[in-house]
């Protein structure tokens, strides 16, 4: 405990002793963590707003569907509404919200143009607990009920179809006896999303209007589920699983949307290389600044082991006195990243370069994210690295001749 | 009892080409409680038996032991455990640590040791007192001048009350005043707690206060004297 006394004060003064050197150690240091922070911050704001835009865009965070829907996405594939085991795993409190869904694939037209589609069946009041179509539409209205039997299309759509709100345009699909059916209907709203994509690929109407148009009855393709966090899914997958019977399949997020999951895995792996890639470009000048406060003080080393002092104690000694400005550098880079994190907390409008970015998925303004574990993680990386790159000139130090290095001048 | 042994020490030092000979074939016995200088001329081989002495240097050949103990085989860190508990060192230059003030250099050793705040700062300042350092505890060595440094680390040698003390010219970089002072605080201290003093040294003042005088010449004892204080 005395030792660890005397080697703190000794590490602390001698870490003030060259103000200067000390004080450009400790900005290369601080600019080294808020630039892993910040950038970290970017990547994983863009991979989290690239997965939540893709999840409202549809999937929610699980999916329930016939066996075979998923290989044949057709209307005979189709399941009938939520009941039993599974209607009480739905209804848990853990499922923040869920819906059922009509969802085949059918064939718009405009008096111009035709466009194959997805069309599908909803219920706007428990579609708006789960996907981007609780927001506002562009222009018109949202549908309001199961037996709406208007039609929501996106803005790409409507330009590519070359049709406008209060249009009518004809769907058509097949019925489970491979009948062609269709139906005209009146365009009553037309939709943003985040994601381009989804403006071309959705049409969507009441779900008793769908279901009617396809002749299933009450029967639905899907059910979607939403639960709490989107990184910890598994004891609601678990759940659900359990519940639903051997006709049906039970997907999560990542497997509905292989691209997604894979990108969240990927970015975990990133965010680890760019921290410790930056932290290799710190450790230059850290290594540097310690192998210079070594060799300045080669005389009063040898006269502290000639004193009596182990050289397992200098070692600690030069390690503390790193791991000291380090600490100092990781506390003002976390606070600065989190200022900056906070003062860009509105996002970052990328929109000059978003049409680049829609091909991963990417929306056009883009919100920091600085989670805990990341900066446990940051943190963690710097601190162990910082004392990995000290040892050399640490160990360089305890390894002194007493006398030879009193005799230096 | 005797306090240090050497048997047959043998230490030569490569220097370019040259092999200089530090210490050849010395044999030396010290009793607790003598007051010893080490004498020669530069280059003689006092300094390097002083450093054998203390564990500071290891001989080419040869046995030391110190208080029973041979050390000459011992570990670094053994090595640097018997000093911490049994040698006080005072070197030429001060060497104090600088970013430590005169108190917490004084307190160095003991804190080293393990011993508790308390009685360091009051051993620290006792010692202080007695070296005539009362009111610059809180100095940094920076704003002390050379006679106060020295005082200091005498102060560090002295403080834990050591079996031995080993003092390399502890006097020359110091006034005859000054000088006068620290032997006399060495001779009260040799007879009050028989602490052994070791001191290599080529300044006539000190001679004049040893028991005994041992002369070395090349590397070799060429004599070993008693003499009246």
């Amino acid at each position: 405990m005395q030792v660890a006394g005397v080697v703190t004060r000794l590490a602390w003064r001698n870490l003030w002793r060259n103000h200067r050197r000390t004080l450009i150690m400790l900005g290369a240091v601080t600019v080294g963590v808020w630039a892993m922070m910040f950038m970290t911050s970017l990547l994983r704001g863009m991979v989290t707003e690239m997965v939540r835009d893709g999840i409202e865009g549809l999937p929610g965070h699980v999916q329930i569907h016939h066996r075979d829907y998923r290989d044949d996405p057709s209307v005979v594939n189709s399941l009938p509404p939520a009941s039993g085991r599974l209607r009480a795993a739905l209804d848990d409190p853990d499922v923040v919200a869920w819906t059922e869904r009509v969802r085949v694939p059918a064939v718009i037209s405009s008096e111009r143009e035709s466009r194959g589609v997805t069309l599908v069946g909803i219920d706007p009041t428990a579609e708006a607990r789960i996907s981007f179509l609780g927001d506002e539409v562009a222009v018109g209205r949202l549908l309001e009920s199961v037996d709406d039997d208007g039609v929501l299309i996106g803005r790409k759509l409507a330009e590519t179809l070359e049709t406008e709100l209060a249009k009518r345009i004809v769907l058509m699909s097949q019925d489970p006896d491979n009948e062609i059916v269709d139906r005209g209907f009146r365009i009553v709203g037309v939709f943003d999303a985040a994601i381009e994509s989804y403006e071309e690929q959705f049409v969507f109407t009441g779900r008793a209007v769908a279901q009617s148009l396809l002749r299933i009855d009450d029967r639905v393709q899907e059910i979607a589920v939403l639960g709490s966090d989107f990184r910890d899914i598994e004891p609601l997958l678990t759940h659900i699983r359990g519940a639903a019977d051997q006709r049906l399949r039970v997907d999560a997020w990542y497997e509905l949307d292989v691209y997604l999951g894979t990108m969240l895995g990927v970015m975990d792996g990133f965010v680890l290389v760019w921290i410790v890639v930056v932290f290799l470009a710190l450790s230059f000048g850290l290594v540097n600044t310690l192998v210079m406060a070594v060799f300045e003080r080669v005389r009063e080393i040898g006269l502290m082991l000639a004193l009596g002092m182990k050289p397992a104690v200098i070692l600690a000694q030069i390690l503390v006195e790193s791991v000291m400005l380090l600490v100092l550098g990781l506390f003002c880079g976390n606070v600065l990243a989190l200022v900056t994190v906070y003062w860009l907390r509105d996002g970052i409008d990328i929109s000059m370069v978003a049409e680049g970015m829609e091909l991963f998925g990417a929306a056009s303004m883009l919100y920091p994210l600085l989670t805990t574990d990341d900066m446990i993680m940051a943190n963690a990386v710097v601190i162990i690295l910082g004392i990995l790159a000290s040892l050399s000139p640490a160990w360089r130090a305890s390894r002194y001749e007493p006398i030879e290095a009193i005799s230096k001048v | 009892m005797t306090a240090v042994r050497c048997i047959e020490l043998c230490r030569t030092f490569i220097q370019g080409d040259q092999k200089i000979t530090g210490l050849d074939h010395v044999t030396l016995e010290v009793e607790k409680g003598e007051f010893v200088c080490l004498v020669a001329p530069s280059g003689g081989g006092k300094t390097t038996l002083l450093n054998a002495i203390g564990g500071l240097d290891r001989p080419d050949s040869g046995e030391v032991w110190v208080a029973g103990k041979r050390i000459d085989q011992l570990s670094k860190g053994a090595l640097a455990e018997m000093r911490l508990n049994n040698i006080g060192f005072v070197f030429q230059a001060y060497n104090l640590i600088p970013v430590l003030t005169a108190r917490e250099n004084v307190e160095f050793v003991m804190q080293v040791q393990g011993r508790p705040a308390k009685e360091r700062r009051e051993l620290a300042e006792n010692v202080l007192a007695e070296v005539g350092l009362t009111g610059l505890e809180d100095r940094l060595p920076a704003k002390m001048s050379g006679g106060q440094q020295q005082r200091v680390a005498v102060a560090r040698a002295i403080v834990t009350r050591p079996a031995m003390v080993l003092a390399d010219e502890p006097t020359a970089n110091l006034d005859s005043h000054t000088a006068e002072q620290l032997m006399e605080l060495f001779v009260e201290l040799n007879r009050t707690h028989k602490t052994t003093f070791i001191i290599a040294t080529h300044d006539q003042r000190v001679m004049s206060y040893a028991r005994r005088i041992v002369s070395l010449l090349d590397g070799r004892i060429v004599k070993d004297q008693q003499q009246a204080t």
